[in-house]
């Protein structure tokens, strides 16, 4: 048996009384690209949450390529080679979209917290932020305050900083929400480029990416997953069909 | 980055830094006097304590109330090395002293910015001004390390130096404290460019993200702190070589406050903003405060009015007219100011003579007496001044807000040229 990119064992979460996530169990293989989908409040960005470190699990196991990450600060689990991105978008918005992306390159390329390199004469460590931006369609933005950017811009450069690490796994949330159709398909063409041989999960509530982008689904409902296999099994799902997305694309 | 563009920011910054030493070597030839001398010296040592101020605040978001506890550790730990050295325990020159301040400084920023910088905003503005108190607190509690009330004072004439200085004049005391505003600025300059740098910057412009790009903003914090601890603890080391006294004043909340009004005036956006605000404050400081009493009400308003209308302080107000001196539009806007330069000026006299009448009455031994301003007599109790100074307040006002409109049309004026310009070429 080949070892799970991402694996989670039995997580569960509670604020308080009520509990979010109960009891998940899921193994992310290794290069595949796998949708989170389910109805809202269903715990998905909580899930992710979970996952980077940004909360504590409650009690269960997280691990990536095999290490236990359970619990680990976010920037420990960042740097083994887990990237992600938010839902509401969460960029540098005074830095430019070059600053922003460098300085997403800064730890991988071992800078760490080094205050006797100049990063203007660092030439592989630009080079890289300019293939980069030019990956994400946005070299002739690059001396623009990011926050002054338009949404869809953003979103894009928020991508960008996602993967400009190198991390293998992968992890967006909602990529695509606000965009526009057309918007949203130049997004689903970055992602797919983007992420190629890398583990990508994301979180999504528009069927038409999920369905053209997966190669398997996951169904979270109420804290649970209740069913994890390729896109056209889950369409034809019954239990899913009940839960979440109803009769509109049941055409089995 | 091609070959040439390289070699040419080179040149500009060789340029810039040769430029800000001559300025720096030849300042004393129209400034020779006594007291020039003190006020350049000053104003050198108030600049490298502004700078590392906005190495928190403007560059790493974190709003301190108790800087000037580095400052004063560094000034003490200066004068305790100096004395060593005039006892013949230390052999290190006096040009040097500073550096061990700074390096005080850097001990007390790694352990006090490790213990407040784990969150930034509001549980790091009140654990500096926490520190701030403990300190100064405690200054009074260890009178053999802080001197007591009396404070510990040292001879600068020192057996050792680098140079052929005696440091017994002014002079020979400016010229050290510039070549360390020199040093001090290039080296903040650089550390702004450095990956810490940056990642001050990612930190204080969203420190939620910045562990998704393997940074622990905790840490990032610390090192910011603790170099700027380092330099404000040069800036103290300096401050005890130029006074050759150091009081537990120094560490108290009153510099601490003054630095982040001066660093704001100045503006916290701009590398540059912290020098002009240490300028400004400190003229107005040694001039002012010769003229009248009320030179800290006058501080204190212009420090609210920058935070209601100009929050990037003096340096964005300057920057934001780049763009415009850059296509050439400017002179219909320096026409408007020209035109809001007289209201401006009304006001300001009207407000002047209403605070000034106000102090005289309130502070003055005998308030009886005739006052005087700008060489004219007269009685705050009568009423002809208070009469005039009122008019001039509101009708300066009034102009004020006349003229305002004639600015802003310039200021559209301009944007529609400059965007003409723009798709033109």
């Amino acid at each position: 048996m080949t070892q799970a990119a991402l694996e989670l064992i039995d997580i569960h979460k509670s604020f308080g009384n009520s509990k979010i996530i109960n009891g998940v169990d899921l193994a992310v293989h290794d290069g595949e690209r796998h949708a989170i989908i389910g109805p809202n409040g269903a715990g998905k960005s909580t899930l992710f949450n979970l996952i980077s470190g940004f909360y504590e699990v409650s009690s269960g196991k997280i691990q990536l390529r095999g290490h236990n990450i359970t619990n680990k600060a976010p920037h420990e689990i960042n740097r083994r080679g887990l990237s992600r991105s938010f839902q509401v978008t969460n960029i540098f918005p005074r830095m430019s979209v070059f600053e922003n992306i460098r300085c997403a390159l800064l730890w991988p390329m071992k800078y760490k917290y080094s205050f006797w390199h100049h990063c203007g004469y660092r030439k592989e460590l630009n080079q890289k932020a300019e293939e980069l931006l030019e990956k994400i369609n946005m070299t002739d933005r690059r001396g623009i305050p990011a926050g002054e950017l338009a949404y869809a811009e953003q979103r894009a450069l928020e991508v960008g900083i996602t993967i400009a690490g190198g991390a293998d796994v992968i992890l967006l949330d909602e990529p695509t929400a606000g965009m526009s159709h057309s918007e949203t398909d130049r997004a689903v063409n970055l992602i797919r480029s983007v992420t190629e041989d890398k583990t990508l999960v994301v979180v999504e509530h528009d069927m038409g990416v999920v369905f053209n982008l997966a190669d398997r689904i996951s169904v979270l409902v109420y804290g649970d997953i209740i069913a994890t296999d390729t896109p056209d099994n889950i369409r034809c799902n019954a239990d899913v069909q009940e839960a979440y997305l109803g009769e509109e694309v049941a055409s089995c | 980055m091609s070959k040439t563009s390289s070699s040419k920011t080179w040149l500009s910054a060789l340029a810039l830094w040769g430029g800000a030493a001559l300025f720096v070597a030849l300042l004393p030839i129209p400034f020779r006097s006594g007291f020039m001398l003190s006020m350049l010296s000053e104003i050198g040592i108030v600049i490298i304590f502004a700078l590392s101020y906005n190495m928190l605040l403007g560059q790493g978001g974190m709003l301190s109330f108790g800087h000037a506890v580095y400052f004063g550790l560094g000034g003490f730990i200066t004068m305790h090395a100096l004395n060593f050295v005039n006892d013949g325990v230390l052999p290190l020159p006096l040009e040097l002293l500073p550096l061990v301040g700074g390096l005080g400084g850097l001990i007390f920023g790694i352990v006090f910015g490790y213990v407040s910088t784990r969150r930034a905003g509001t549980p790091f503005a009140l654990i500096s001004l926490g520190i701030g108190e403990l300190i100064a607190a405690s200054s009074l509690m260890l009178p053999s390390f802080f001197g007591g009330e009396e404070g510990i004072s040292g001879d600068r004439m020192a057996e050792i130096t680098l140079t052929p200085f005696g440091f017994g004049q002014q002079i020979e005391v400016y010229y050290l404290i510039g070549f360390w505003v020199l040093v001090s600025t290039g080296l903040m300059y650089l550390l702004t460019q450095t990956p810490l740098g940056r990642m001050a910057n990612a930190v204080r412009d969203n420190p939620e993200r910045t562990p998704f790009v393997g940074y622990n903003t905790h840490i990032v914090r610390t090192i910011q702190l603790s170099l700027a601890a380092f330099f404000a603890g040069i800036a103290g080391g300096l401050f005890a070589i130029n006074y050759e006294i150091v009081t537990s004043e120094i560490v108290g909340a009153i510099p601490s406050a003054n630095v982040l009004m001066m660093t704001y005036i100045g503006g916290i956006g701009f590398f540059f903003g912290p020098i002009l605000g240490a300028i400004l404050i400190t003229l107005m400081e040694l001039m002012l405060a010769n003229i009248t009493h009320a030179w800290i009400l006058y501080y204190g308003l212009m420090f609210v009015a920058m935070i209601l209308w100009a929050p990037g302080g003096l340096a964005s107000l300057i920057m934001m007219h780049k763009p415009l001196v850059k296509g050439r539009v400017m002179s219909g806007v320096l026409k408007a100011y020209a035109i809001m330069a007289a209201p401006v000026i009304i006001l300001f006299l009207g407000c002047m003579g209403l605070i000034e009448i106000n102090y005289h009455l309130s502070l003055s031994i005998k308030p009886e007496d005739p006052m005087h301003l700008f060489g004219i007599e007269f009685y705050a109790q009568s009423l002809v001044p208070w009469a005039i100074f009122l008019a001039l307040a509101f009708g300066g006002f009034f102009l004020f807000l006349k003229t305002r409109r004639i600015v802003i049309k310039a200021w559209q004026t301009a944007g529609n040229q400059l965007k003409k310009k723009e798709s033109g070429s």
